[in-house]
């Protein structure tokens, strides 16, 4: 019921919201905040009453949904140590995005009832349980996220928006097929069941059928050579959007991987994981050096998140419990430090309305507060030691070395160029001569950028300084999900 | 055994069609839009009256014509499209022709012919009632008499159709002439007595039937007249063609295929699989290169029509095992591609009827500004259309290749699969025009009629039950077939 509540009070919150009358249209932020605030605490509740030493899901609700001749539709949703804490991220960034967008002006009512069953949708991801009710979730996100980008976004926003729809349905088209496959073979869609299946004679290959679904993944993730929509949707998405798809929708693809490529096909995984794993240092590789080139702070941002989601990929790879803890840790991690990063950016993109880097430059002294957060949040991004960035990279290579000393050694190498990016655009944007253009803007001032700003912060350093509270949950889980792999 | 009460509906719907024509000929100073409720009401009447008249009697009129609740399930299904058909016209066709009456009596008639295409159990009676539909299509797609275009596509029609017709009777005259007799059960007892060996003759009647049908629910390569007569026809008449015509041609197939040439499934099902591959192809490719909406819409259904194609060849790979899981998937999946077109035209029709635009996509532009509720109608049959979650179209077609998972046939799944995911492409174009730009020539805010609003309101809920809650129309659907496969079955053993 709990769940039920946390998954149902955004979209719920959302329908309202559209259901304003006109006049009102300005109270559609005040229902977003009541709708999203109060899953935040509900899921937050949740995360304490969580019990990391019981195995299996918690706080489950099933009820038959669908049920003609042998075909069996549930509703079926539940938590582990995996997908808990991608719930609580979900619904915080959720109040962080709500706060961002408070001074939407232009139909605030279809953008906030959008921003919510987005929300809704991403939390259905992390909570199903039924395979089946995952792909209805996953593909619920991509209207309201169609319509955030295309409405409210800037710059080539229509396409960019359906580059974004175009990639994901490609993506699902192929995880649709071995969905069914899997299903058709064990007549569930339950995926509980599923984990525990030994597969027979499916009609594709399993082997295959693993690469479709890992191929739908990698696409969300985005991993190298699937991830050209990000920066587009990134740099063209309205500031809430950036944070959401950043922070939570990136880490479906993760969450996916993990949940369903390694959990339902162990074998499989292990047959491919000197793939994936090269793979996913090169993204790591490929989207550090990529970063390094761009010229708009919103599209480096983007690009690192390239690069770092290939760090999630590489933990994946490990197939060890440590490699996967880093791997779901990265992903919170990345999760507050990039939705922080995209917050700043466009705060400051509100003052300035130029994203380039080179129009830019001594933010620092117009702009103290604003500056002072991105780089915070840029040390965050580069691992700085005492914030959750550097807990997680750390467990990462822990992990992965063990297995792939050399593409280890090869994303180590793009870390350090990570630093390299993120100081040389701090360099240039806050740092360095003042620019006069600026000298009338305001600092961050309104009460709600400040609160999602310290927010944010705030708990970066808390996973930092206290990795426990999160690794001690999810590590649990990794370890029986790493207890399948047989190398 | 004759038992004349059956076709009580039927007599009512004959009826009311005459009393129609008599009317405006009595009355020609009645509102116009009044001849439209009429017919909307003795429709919904003749639906009240098909569900007291389910006999479930194979033996009655010696076999020709079976009343049960797979007959219901169509007599149902056809009465409220005729309903909505009659409703969307009350305001479309008022200019467009000086005379209704016939109009709507045409309406009901076609209505009569497609419930004798699902109840008919000779291949005679099958072909009389689909004339009987034809002839009625044949004359409202061209009934629009000031427009050029519903002339040429009414003639176009008729010509092609005429050729179809004759194509399907040269098919059942061979077939006649193999097993000498046009009964279906009689079809598949002498099949049985030849021990599986389909003569050649045989399965070249069966094959002409199959262009011949295929023709009437325009599947590809025989799909050449649908795009003209959509686009050319009156917009009501359009939607009435692409569910009607469509629903009843189907009717007609599940019945000839499941009494007579299920167990001899190795003959056929070949061709059907290809006509379906085909069907899908080129109705999502094509598609795609459309400037018209009305066309689109056409070439949407081909393809949609290649989906349910599907369901047959995998009758003819499963044979009667899955026969009956896989109607029921078809028959929940042609209510909720019934349900999201009329939608579509629902919210179509009062849009164009007040903006007076021509049917092209660019007429729809910044929709989503000026009528923003009927936008988001057109939206939720386009994803219904192309499957998306949580709307009719995905649940639907999820039960239909679910039940159609033969081993052969994955490939045909397959390429279904990906065809869906590329109407989706096609889907969006259209959905764009509506929500990304302005409307050219300024924003026109009208109020749209309640009763469209209505209309509008319950077909949308009706694609989202179907999608949701999919659970009860399958069960009626289910119901509906349960005669079919049994009558199969006992002819068979």
């Amino acid at each position: 019921m709990e769940l039920s509540l946390v998954l149902f009070l955004p979209a719920a919150a959302g329908v309202v919201a559209l259901l304003l009358p006109a006049a009102q249209e300005q109270l559609a932020r005040w229902v977003a905040l009541a709708g999203s605030g109060a899953a935040f605490v509900l899921s937050l509740v949740l995360f304490f009453r969580f019990d990391n030493a019981a195995e299996g899901y918690q706080f489950t609700e099933r009820h038959t949904w669908v049920s003609v001749g042998d075909f069996n539709l549930q509703y079926y949703i539940g938590v582990d140590g995996l997908s808990m804490p991608l719930v609580l991220l979900t619904t915080f960034l959720t109040v962080a995005s709500v706060l961002v967008s408070f001074n939407i002006t232009m139909r605030p009512r279809l953008y906030f009832a959008s921003l919510l069953v987005l929300a809704t949708s991403v939390i259905g991801v992390f909570v199903a349980l039924d395979f089946l009710l995952f792909f209805l979730m996953w593909e619920l996100e991509l209207f309201p996220m169609f319509l955030l980008i295309a409405i409210w976004g800037s710059g080539r926003k229509e396409y960019a928006a359906t580059k974004f729809v175009l990639y994901t349905i490609f993506g699902s088209a192929l995880m649709l097929v071995s969905i069914l496959v899997l299903a058709f073979d064990q007549g569930t869609f339950d995926i509980e069941l599923l984990t525990q299946a030994e597969f027979q004679d499916t009609i594709i290959p399993l082997n295959l059928v693993f690469l479709l679904l890992m191929a739908g993944f990698a696409i969300k993730l985005p991993v190298v050579p699937f991830h050209t929509w990000l920066p587009d949707a990134h740099t063209n998405a309205p500031t809430a959007v950036s944070v959401m798809l950043a922070g939570v929708l990136l880490k479906m693809g993760g969450y996916g991987m993990i949940r369903m490529g390694v959990g339902i096909l162990p074998e499989q995984a292990a047959n491919w994981d000197i793939w994936i794993a090269g793979l996913g240092a090169f993204s790591v590789l490929y989207g550090a050096f990529i970063t390094l080139r761009q010229t708009d702070v919103k599209r480096l941002v983007a690009y690192s998140s390239v690069s770092h989601m290939g760090l999630v990929l590489l933990g994946v790879a490990a197939l060890g419990d440590t490699g996967l803890t880093g791997a779901t840790y990265q992903m919170v991690a990345h999760g507050l430090i990039t939705g922080l990063l995209f917050v700043l950016i466009g705060l400051m993109y509100d003052r300035t309305h130029t994203r380039e880097i080179s129009q830019l430059g001594g933010l620092a002294r117009q702009m103290p507060l604003l500056a002072t957060g991105l780089v915070f949040a840029g040390f965050g991004s580069l691992g700085l030691p005492a914030m959750a960035g550097f807990i997680a990279e750390i467990t990462v290579f822990i992990g992965a070395f063990e297995r792939f000393e050399w593409l280890t050694l090869l994303a180590i190498l793009g870390v350090v160029l990570s630093a390299g990016y993120v100081l040389w655009m701090l360099q240039r944007v806050v740092f360095g001569p003042v620019r006069h253009e600026w000298d009338e803007l305001t600092d961050q001032r309104a009460w709600w950028e400040h609160t999602t700003v310290a927010a944010l912060a705030a708990v970066i350093v808390l996973f930092g300084v206290f990795p426990s509270i999160l690794m001690d949950m999810i590590n649990p889980a990794m370890e029986a999900v790493a207890a399948r792999v047989v190398l | 055994m004759r038992d004349y009460t059956l076709f009580i509906p039927e007599y009512w719907a004959a009826a009311a069609a005459c009393l129609i024509i008599a009317i405006e000929i009595a009355r020609p100073s009645l509102p116009r839009p009044t001849l439209a409720y009429l017919t909307a009401i003795a429709a919904v009447i003749y639906g009240g009256f098909s569900l007291f008249y389910i006999p479930n009697d194979p033996e009655s009129f010696m076999g020709l014509i079976q009343v049960d609740d797979f007959t219901t399930f169509f007599r149902v299904l056809g009465a409220g499209t005729v309903a909505i058909t009659a409703m969307l016209s009350a305001t479309h066709m008022r200019h467009r022709a000086s005379v209704l009456g016939e109009y709507y009596g045409l309406l009901l008639v076609a209505l009569i012919g497609l419930t004798f295409m699902a109840a008919a159990r000779e291949l005679l009676t099958a072909y009389i009632a689909l004339e009987i539909l034809s002839f009625s299509f044949y004359i409202l797609v061209g009934y629009a008499r000031r427009d050029v275009f519903s002339a040429e596509a009414s003639l176009k029609y008729i010509l092609l159709g005429g050729f179809a017709s004759a194509v399907l009777l040269y098919g059942v005259s061979l077939v006649y002439g193999v097993s000498g007799t046009t009964f279906y059960d009689g079809i598949a007892a002498g099949l049985a007595d030849q021990g599986g060996d389909m003569d050649l003759a045989m399965i070249a009647g069966l094959m002409l039937i199959i262009a011949g049908v295929g023709f009437k629910v325009s599947a590809a390569p025989f799909h050449m007249w649908a795009p003209d007569a959509y686009q050319g026809a009156p917009l009501p008449i359009t939607a009435f063609l692409s569910t009607a015509s469509k629903a009843a041609g189907f009717a007609l197939i599940l019945r000839l295929f499941s009494a007579s040439f299920v167990e001899e499934g190795e003959s056929w099902r070949w061709a059907v699989a290809g006509v379906a591959v085909l069907t899908m192809i080129v109705g999502n490719l094509v598609a795609i290169q459309q400037t018209d909406l009305k066309r689109l819409v056409a070439y949407s259904s081909i393809g949609q029509v290649g989906y349910m194609l599907v369901v047959i060849a995998a009758i003819g790979y499963g044979g009667p095992e899955i026969g009956e899981q896989a109607s029921s998937a078809l028959l929940l999946h042609m209510v909720g591609y019934v349900i999201s077109t009329l939608a579509l035209f629902t919210a179509l029709t009062a849009y164009y009827d007040r903006t007076g635009r021509d049917s092209s996509i660019r007429g729809i532009r910044g929709m989503a500004e000026s009528q923003p509720y009927l936008a988001l109608i057109v939206t939720a049959s386009l994803f219904s259309f192309a499957g998306l979650p949580f709307f009719a179209g995905f649940a639907t077609k999820l039960f239909m290749f679910q039940a159609s998972a033969e081993p052969e046939l994955l490939w045909v799944i397959g390429v279904a699969i990906v065809a869906s995911f590329i109407s989706l492409y096609y889907y969006l174009m259209v959905i764009r025009e509506m929500y990304l730009f302005d409307p050219e020539g300024g924003l026109q805010r009208f109020r749209v009629q309640p009763i469209m609003w209505a209309m509008a309101t319950l077909l949308f809920v009706g694609i989202l039950f179907v999608g949701i809650y999919p659970g009860p129309v399958f069960e009626l659907a289910d119901a509906a077939v349960e005669p079919l496969f049994q009558v199969g079955a006992d002819a068979g053993s």
